[in-house]
């Protein structure tokens, strides 16, 4: 039986002649992902800024009708509401500002949403409200202020993790490419629109676990080869590690797109966007465990000698069990 | 490396089939059979987003609390000065600025009033403060202020006894398996499967049951009460219904938290929905003082603030029960009823988070959720195999073993899934695909080097397992991180992570090698098809 082989034997690609081309392209996309952020802004569900969001599907219709839908729930009187589908073309949702002093008199809040599940059922007989989701302001800037302390506190103690493990570049290198990551997913919430909410920052903490994952594993052969390889030139043995674990790389990117692919198509529609971000997260890791974190060892001066001199204590141990047997 | 004595191979087939054991209960009760009585049934939750149903985060205001005391600290003081054999005359009472203060008539009296007050404060908690300070100004003077461990303390039992009225609510309603949490100092949360709209409810926990019967002043000039002005000793309370207000005297009057049961009833002449309480022997003792004391006065039957009703007392009320008549509806009255017997909240709750998923989205949820996971995983597994082999299927077995380890594990912790909690799954078996992965492509490798069978094996697992160390420690670290620092989904998505590592880890690493171990054993081949 022959087995599928995704990557052949002996490939060597060598990848780090593209290294000046592709750093520019990773500043070029991570300039315009800001960019992106800072003009369009992220579009903040009632999870981070508060308010009531009405989740509406519409069983008969292939599409909901939005702009009736606006103008429907606008002569309401309760201010501007954003309507956007999320999924599938005939799921949406609402979501308007908490009336004025409902922080002091909840009725008014239950009113809305009564007012308006009301009035979307009567003008449409197809229309069958999912939830409801109110969030007073103070509860949403707490959550806001967790999730950010969460992905704060998980990028800089993996980190040091890593730098303990290898060697301060390592660590360097492993931040700055899971920055890289991290920023064209917010990019890509900018630039779609898509709602911004606390499943997506589960979204965001697999994708810093991902692109960690495929930097350590590019970097533990790197390290392997630097002390079996001490002649060898850095470019050369990056080359060497990237493409002995190249086969890897693919093959495990692929089950996971799979995966994902599956959830994003056949999974409920809550999800989503949760699902988009990953794939995209996906693509950006591996990319950047190729372009980013492993040159970044060149620019940061990676040697054999300084990485052996300093070996951690647990290879220390590894090395005097090995010496002993 | 592949030496497995036979008790480790026992050992880890325990343990995998123990975990997956306690997974069985909830398979069943998904495909809709009853799990008999007596055995254990660890079971795993359904999140709201998949069951359908209501959240609710309620708050609580400390500062009421705070005002609340300096009222009964009020009585308790009047009380302990006033018995006794020697009785000490105070005035000028004031609770203004969050402290107690009062003159003593005769300042001869102060030492004994000091005595007196003393037994009246506790210490708070373990901080070895006491809960409330007393200090005798300008040797006349006693204020009583409560120390900020008091505060807390006293928020805390407010907050564990708000916890408990708020459960009986519920059951009283009779829904199903709620799930009632405090949370943090001053919060609730709740959780309602199944409950579609929680107007019900809320109505129920936003009522805090305060009930008082107080004496009507029938002296007070009624142009002073209705421009809101109190005789001293007085204070006045609006009508619930309608303008208008009375003046109640403040003191004497008592709580209608002595009860033992209330319940909805009918007028028997008007038909109109009423509320009848029957009160404990305490205070129907007191209620029936307070009756045959007062007989033909009016006192005011006042709910949280606001007077229901002021009727003339015709007789003593001996029996111990009542009856509150108002503007009630049948549902109003009904609701009043649970709230008094659940007992009056000591503070009162506000909705500040609210988040209710209709069942049809719930099961919508849980069946594509299924779909996408069952179609995902038969794509990784025929992937596998077709790039692996024989060690893709040791993999492919791994992955299945987790997936139900997970499970179980989930069901024994009666932990609950969530939507992100699907999406941990997904994580999962992706890093556990990925360390066979590791494990199989560093084994292709060791072979193309030239290494024998064995020793490719051996060295595939050893060098390969440095790697899934490192990675997923940090996994742990995230998981960890997200768990204690994150909320609501963000804690879903790492229960499955944290547990899914773990196991992923020793099926993918342990069970794998153990059975690549036994075939080479078995087989002694010369050549790997990898």
């Amino acid at each position: 039986m022959r087995l599928l082989k995704l990557v052949p034997d002996h490939t060597n690609i060598h990848f780090l002649k593209w290294q000046w081309p592709t750093t520019i392209i990773s500043v070029a996309l991570m300039v315009l992902s800001w960019v992106l952020i800072l003009t369009h802004g992220l579009n903040l569900g009632v999870d981070f800024v508060g308010g009531q969001m009405i989740r509406v599907t519409f069983t008969q219709s292939a599409s909901a009708p939005l702009a009736q839908l606006r103008s429907e729930v606008e002569g309401l009187g309760f201010g501007e509401p954003i309507i956007q589908t999320y999924g599938a073309p005939n799921e949406i949702s609402i979501r308007l500002r908490l009336p004025e002093g409902s922080d002091k008199n909840p009725a008014a809040a239950e009113a809305m949403a009564k007012t308006v599940s009301a009035k979307v059922k009567a003008a449409h007989a197809d229309a069958r409200i999912d939830g409801v989701d109110s969030v007073s302001g103070k509860v949403s800037g707490e959550l806001g202020t967790t999730a950010i302390k969460a992905l704060g506190a998980a990028a800089l103690a993996i980190s040091i993790f890593i730098w303990y493990r290898f060697e301060w570049q390592f660590g360097v290198g492993a931040l700055i490419s899971l920055i890289h990551d991290v920023t064209l997913v917010l990019g890509l919430f900018a630039i779609t629109q898509m709602e911004f909410d606390l499943t997506t920052v589960a979204a965001i903490l697999t994708v810093i676990g991902y692109s960690l994952n495929d930097t350590i594993v590019v970097y533990d052969r790197i390290r392997e080869n630097l002390k079996k390889f001490r002649k060898m030139p850095l470019p050369e043995l990056l080359d060497l590690s990237v493409n002995e674990t190249l086969a890897r790389t693919v093959v495990t990117s692929g089950t996971m797109l799979i995966t994902l692919l599956a959830l994003a198509v056949l999974g409920p529609k809550v999800i989503f966007g949760f699902s988009a971000a990953l794939i995209l997260g996906i693509f950006v890791c591996t990319y950047s465990s190729i372009y980013a974190a492993a040159p970044m060892l060149i620019w940061l001066k990676v040697t054999p000698s300084s990485f052996v001199a300093t070996e951690s204590k647990l290879d220390r141990q590894e090395r005097l069990a090995r010496e002993q047997r | 490396m592949l030496d497995f004595p036979r008790w480790k191979q026992l050992w880890f087939w325990f343990i995998a089939l123990v975990a997956m054991a306690a997974a069985v209960p909830s398979f069943v009760s998904v495909a809709g059979y009853a799990w008999p009585a007596g055995l254990p049934n660890p079971k795993i939750n359904l999140g709201l987003d998949l069951a359908g149903g209501s959240h609710l985060l309620l708050e609580a205001n400390p500062d009421q609390v705070t005002s609340l005391r300096l009222e009964s600290k009020e009585e308790e003081v009047r009380n302990a000065l006033g018995k006794g054999s020697h009785p000490v005359q105070i005035g000028d009472i004031s609770n203004k600025d969050g402290s107690l203060s009062f003159m003593v008539s005769n300042p001869a009296d102060i030492d004994a009033a000091r005595e007196a007050i003393l037994p009246l404060t506790n210490g708070a908690g373990l901080s070895g403060q006491r809960d409330w300070d007393i200090k005798v100004v300008d040797t006349t003077r006693i204020v009583l202020t409560p120390t900020k461990a008091g505060i807390d303390q006293a928020v805390s039992d407010a907050m564990t006894t708000a916890t408990e009225v708020v459960r009986k609510r519920i059951d009283a309603l009779g829904t199903r398996e709620p799930t009632i949490i405090r949370q943090g100092a001053d919060r609730i949360v709740v959780q309602v499967p199944g409950l579609k709209d929680p107007t019900q409810l809320k109505a129920l926990l936003g009522q805090t049951a305060k009930l008082e019967f107080k004496l009507v002043d029938t002296a007070a000039s009624p142009t002073d009460v209705q421009s809101g002005v109190a005789p001293p000793g007085d204070e006045i309370v609006p009508y619930a219904a309608g303008a208008g207000n009375i003046a109640v005297k403040r003191l004497g009057g008592i709580k209608g938290d002595q009860l033992a049961s209330a319940h909805q009833v009918f007028d028997q002449q008007t038909g109109e929905p009423q509320v009848q309480i029957n009160f404990n022997q305490q205070g129907g003792e007191k209620f029936a003082a307070l009756t045959s004391a007062n007989v033909h006065k009016p006192f005011a039957i006042i709910l949280d603030g606001k007077v229901l009703s002021a009727p003339n007392i015709n007789q003593a009320i001996l029996g111990g029960t009542a009856v509150i008549s108002g503007s009630f509806t049948v549902q109003s009255a009904s609701q009043l009823a649970i709230a008094l017997s659940s007992g009056a909240l000591p503070i009162d709750l506000k909705v500040v988070e609210e988040r209710t998923v209709g069942p049809d989205l719930g099961a919508d949820s849980i069946n594509k959720g299924a779909i996408a996971m069952g179609v995902g995983t038969l794509a990784v597994v025929v992937f596998m195999a077709v790039t692996y082999g024989r060690f893709g299927m040791y993999a492919n077995a791994a992955v299945i073993i987790n997936v139900i380890m997970i499970l179980g594990i989930m069901a024994v912790f009666n932990t609950t899934l969530t939507l992100p909690g699907i999406a941990g799954f997904v994580l999962t078996i992706g890093a556990a695909v990925d360390a066979n992965v590791l494990i199989n492509e560093r084994i292709r490798e060791e072979r193309h080097r030239g290494r024998k069978v064995f020793q490719a094996v051996e060295l595939g697992y050893k060098e390969a397992s440095r790697t899934i160390f490192d990675a997923n420690i940090t996994h742990i670290i995230s998981a960890v991180l997200m768990f204690v620092l994150g909320s609501g989904p963000i804690k879903g998505f790492a229960v499955v992570l944290m547990i899914g590592i773990v196991t992923s880890v020793f099926t993918s690493v342990y069970l794998t090698r153990m059975w690549v171990a036994s075939w080479l054993r078995k087989t002694r081949p010369s050549d790997l098809t990898i």
